[in-house]
């Protein structure tokens, strides 16, 4: 199984049907994934505050829902994870990819890099960082986690992870 | 009429429907004529209301009314394509557009000049873009609830706004009695 498949199985079998997705390249197979299921309803936002509105509307439908997003959508989705998934008690499990480390060929992605634990953290966002397939393992109780404690959930995947794809 | 006065008479015909109302005043003033568990007040994050809509659209049965404004339309102006292309038939988006955003002190906004929410809505690839003036409204929703297609609804308005309480309501508190309704909608 490719840990696309494994990713994509791992929401199913955490009831998530409702997924949207903000492309990266590094998100590109899961994504493909994410379209080809029959049990997601995939739709794709412009903006990751958008998708996250989406996805809190589809959550109060009585889908669980996801959002696949570049770590640069942290500094996009900040107001938005606060007044909205946080302060309504929404679970969001945050697929994203974490550009800018270790193997990025863009330096203009290690900018957003060094911020986004930090920023994480002031949002008291827990955090889980992928950096080896092996790390995946912890996903199907991360995603459990999110929607037990209704909170968003960041899984930090970075380039190690998906060279290892 | 400006907005609270168009909300006043849309009230009959979507009391008893599931409503996301917009941050602000709009979401004010309907907690103020009517307040009911299937309103959903978005008390903060400008912009989202009409994804909000569509998405809880998308994930049940019940007929969604997203009340939202021309200037968050205008700031997540990425809505309308996603709406065009994943068209929910219970879903109607009304978009109270009186050319000025309301609860900052009447701003003006680029839809009170030269721009067209209904324009662009159709520019996006939404089917059923309807056009009206404030008095014209409540029918128009009528028309929308009777109908099963997706709808836009522009309602040219005028600004002002009247004096209305902060919603004291806690957000979890919102959330859970809207989604017993709904859950209640879709038993």
């Amino acid at each position: 199984m490719s840990i696309n498949q494994k990713i994509v199985n791992d929401f199913i079998k955490n009831k998530i049907e409702f997924v949207t997705t903000v492309p990266c390249k590094q998100l590109a197979g899961v994504i493909d994934e994410i379209e080809a299921s029959k049990v997601i309803y995939h739709i794709p936002s412009n903006k990751e505050d958008e998708g996250m509105g989406l996805c809190a509307g589809a959550y109060m439908g009585g889908k669980r829902s996801a959002i696949i997003m570049q770590n640069t959508a942290i500094g996009v989705t900040i107001n938005t994870l606060v007044t909205l998934i946080q302060y309504y008690n929404i679970p969001l499990p945050m697929l994203i990819s974490y550009r800018g480390e270790i193997g990025e060929p863009v330096a203009c992605q290690v900018e957003m890099a060094v911020h986004t634990k930090a920023l994480l953290n002031q949002l008291n966002i827990p955090t889980y960082h992928f950096h080896t397939q092996s790390d995946a393992a912890e996903l199907d109780a991360i995603l459990n986690h999110s929607f037990m404690a209704k909170k968003p959930v960041a899984i930090l995947t970075d380039a190690s992870f998906w060279q290892g794809a | 009429m400006i907005r609270s006065d168009v909300l006043k008479t849309l009230i009959p015909m979507i009391s008893d429907q599931l409503v996301v109302s917009n941050i602000g005043l709009p979401s004010q003033e309907l907690h103020l004529l009517d307040d009911q568990p299937t309103n959903f007040y978005m008390l903060g994050t400008m912009g989202l209301s009409s994804s909000i809509g569509l998405g809880l659209a998308l994930a049940q049965r019940a007929k969604v009314i997203a009340i939202d404004g021309d200037g968050s339309v205008l700031t997540n102006f990425g809505t309308l394509p996603t709406i065009a292309n994943n068209p929910a038939d219970n879903f109607i988006l009304l978009i109270i557009d009186n050319g000025s955003y309301g609860s900052t002190g009447d701003q003006p906004t680029y839809a009170g000049m030269k721009t067209s929410l209904a324009k662009v809505a159709e520019a996006c690839g939404c089917d059923n873009v309807v056009e009206c003036s404030a008095e014209d409204t409540a029918a128009a929703v009528q028309a929308a609830l009777d109908g099963d297609k997706m709808t836009i609804i522009v309602s040219k308005c005028e600004s002002g706004n009247i004096k209305v309480p902060v919603i004291d309501m806690d957000a979890p508190v919102i959330r859970h009695r809207f989604m017993a309704e709904v859950s209640r909608r879709n038993a």
